[in-house]
């Protein structure tokens, strides 16, 4: 089985704030890590390896440092990684990357499953693993929280807001995972020591044959306006005294409210 | 003329609430700009809730009704959407950013080759008549306003609760029209084979009025017991963040939050939670939050309307002994 899996690299932190003259972002130091869905998909994929065999493709597409965030999961398992790195790529927005992504993907055929997590931490759009799905002509289920596999079909459970629903699929396809499928490994010591000897391969726009009117902010249709704040003013009412006191307190408050 | 589509959802023979907000907010939109709002209503024998769709604002529903349309599945509903899109050219397309809305819409998004933002918490026109989108971004740290200025539809997911839902209008009119499917086979290949229905009580969650949430801080299996005390006290269900979840306290059905619910009750009790923004995107529109911690620098307090800074150990039984005495 050949398994594809799309990772991004995020900041380690979400605590950031906009500058509120620049309207730049203001991100609390720069360690970066790989999204922690997209770990999960990766662990993903190595147990069908495990169940399997073949192989592990990890893929991305960012500035140069990406190559840690792909270090580490040729670390954590992975078989080979490649990098879409080109400064013609920058500012795209979902459609762009998902084009971009399935243009190197193409030239990882033959492949079985792609494996994507549910969305990015940093970005929340969810977006690529679809449009990936739809770029390459592939049926998609997304969400997935338990995932089986027979190695021609796979049955996968996803959160709906009934519950939970089955979906049944021929593959290949492209699959978006949730937190719960899993709890990702950590790199062993023994797998950071082989993966200096695996392959990362970086890929230019040029390498890609990509339709350059499709990539970077040139095939982004969404534009930001600007990065603001959110509103959040604290109106807090500390009930003060011991927990008798400050209960009927707010036991009295809530009925004034009429929540009670 | 700004013409706004929504893309209706169903369970169970019913509308989901976010569709009927997303009509409601759609008719604001339409009613200022000079536009027309349609629903889009796929399904199975979904036809009689045209009329609750136009009672909440809608101007036409497309209806397309077919057996391959009952469950949810992606590529018949995209091909569906993608045939009505190509063929009447709408302004705007609004989903609900549920699972469903954020599997369909960017699958749709990227056919059509067009911009998508992903769940938004606001929507309006901006003076050239172009739709400005504002998501939450960095874990609703950030805010963030999107327009997509040359691609068509403009395209967005709404999440959940953000806008009111609409008074109905039963004498409102509007037009039906039932629109023709062509499924092919390749759209056929995922096959739903069972939706479980979730744990009676979990699903109670996103719909109670009152939720009692608690959070790493309970300590203990035995103390985030105390929570169903205060719950049946208040006629509330108890809901949670994620490490009770991880350590076996609850079912993860009951997690609130980023991968969990969101919920906007009346009266929200958060107890041992320190309010990380992963928790707190799925309860920040509860009406009236009681924040509950020994650690008076939590930032679940700048969210809070009322706060006790002591141990859940000891303010919770004496919060359960408050109501008791006023009954």
């Amino acid at each position: 089985m050949h398994i594809v899996v799309c990772i991004k690299q995020v900041p380690a932190t979400l605590d950031v704030r906009v500058d509120p003259v620049t309207h730049n972002l203001i991100r609390e130091g720069t360690e970066s890590v790989i999204n922690s869905f997209d770990e999960n998909a990766l662990e993903e994929a190595l147990r069908l390896r495990e169940k399997f065999g073949g192989t592990v493709s990890v893929i991305s597409m960012g500035p140069p440092q990406v190559r840690e965030a792909l270090r580490k999961a040729l670390a954590m398992g992975a078989d080979a990684a490649y990098l879409l790195c080109d400064r013609a790529l920058g500012g795209a927005d979902t459609l762009a990357t998902a084009y971009t992504l399935a243009q190197g993907i193409r030239r990882l055929a033959p492949f079985d499953l792609i494996l994507c997590g549910r969305h990015a931490v940093d970005a929340d759009t969810g977006q690529v693993g679809p449009e990936l799905a739809e770029r390459l002509n592939l049926p998609q289920v997304t969400m997935v929280k338990k995932l089986e596999c027979d190695g021609k079909t796979i049955v996968a459970w996803r959160e709906c807001e009934e519950g939970t629903a089955v979906w049944e699929l021929p593959l290949p396809a492209v699959v978006t995972v949730d937190s719960k499928i899993n709890t990702p490994r950590y790199p062993s010591p023994i797998g950071i020591v082989r993966s200096a000897k695996k392959p990362l391969t970086v890929w230019t726009a040029k390498d890609l044959d990509v339709d350059e009117d499709q990539i970077g902010l040139k095939g982004s249709p969404t534009r930001v306006l600007r990065l603001f704040s959110p509103q959040r003013t604290s109106h807090v009412e500390i009930l003060p005294g011991e927990p008798e006191e400050a209960t009927r307190a707010l036991v009295a408050k809530l009925r004034e409210q009429k929540v009670l | 003329m700004q013409e706004i589509w929504v893309v209706a959802e169903t369970y169970q023979g019913r509308l989901a609430p976010v569709t009927l907000e997303l009509v409601g907010k759609a008719r604001t939109l339409a009613s200022g700009a000079g536009g027309k709002v349609t629903a889009v209503l796929l399904g199975s024998r979904v036809t009689e809730l045209a009329s609750e769709l136009i009672a909440c604002g809608a101007d036409t529903v497309l209806v397309a009704d077919h057996p391959e349309l009952a469950l949810y599945r992606t590529l018949p509903y995209a091909r569906v959407l993608t045939d009505l899109i190509e063929a009447r050219h709408p302004d705007v397309v609004l989903f609900g950013a549920t699972s469903q809305g954020r599997d369909l819409a960017p699958r749709l998004a990227a056919r059509l080759r067009t911009g998508l933002t992903a769940d938004c918490l606001d929507l309006s026109f901006d003076k050239d008549g172009l739709l400005v989108q504002t998501k939450p971004s960095y874990g609703d740290n950030v805010m963030v306003d999107i327009v997509i200025p040359r691609h068509r539809p403009q395209m967005a997911t709404v999440r959940p609760h953000v806008f009111p839902a609409p008074e109905k209008d039963a004498g409102r009119e509007g037009r039906v029209e039932v629109v023709p499917v062509h499924l092919e086979q390749a759209d056929l290949v995922a096959r739903v084979r069972e939706v479980i229905a979730e744990v009676e009580e979990a699903s109670k969650l996103e719909e109670a009025d009152v939720v009692v949430a608690g959070g790493r801080g309970m300590g203990s299996k035995e103390n985030f017991n105390l929570l169903y005390q205060l719950a049946r006290a208040l006629g509330g269900v108890v809901g949670a963040t994620r490490p009770p979840v991880d350590e076996g306290w609850i079912d993860a059905a009951y997690q609130i939050g980023q991968s969990g619910k969101t919920i906007a009750p009346k009266l929200y009790i958060a107890c041992g939670i320190s309010g990380a923004v992963q928790h707190t995107v799925g309860m920040e529109k509860a009406k009236v939050v009681v924040a509950i911690n020994k650690d008076p620098s939590a930032p679940i307090f700048n969210l809070a309307t009322y706060g006790i800074v002591g141990d859940v150990r000891e303010v919770i039984p004496a919060l359960i002994a408050a109501l008791g005495a006023h009954k």
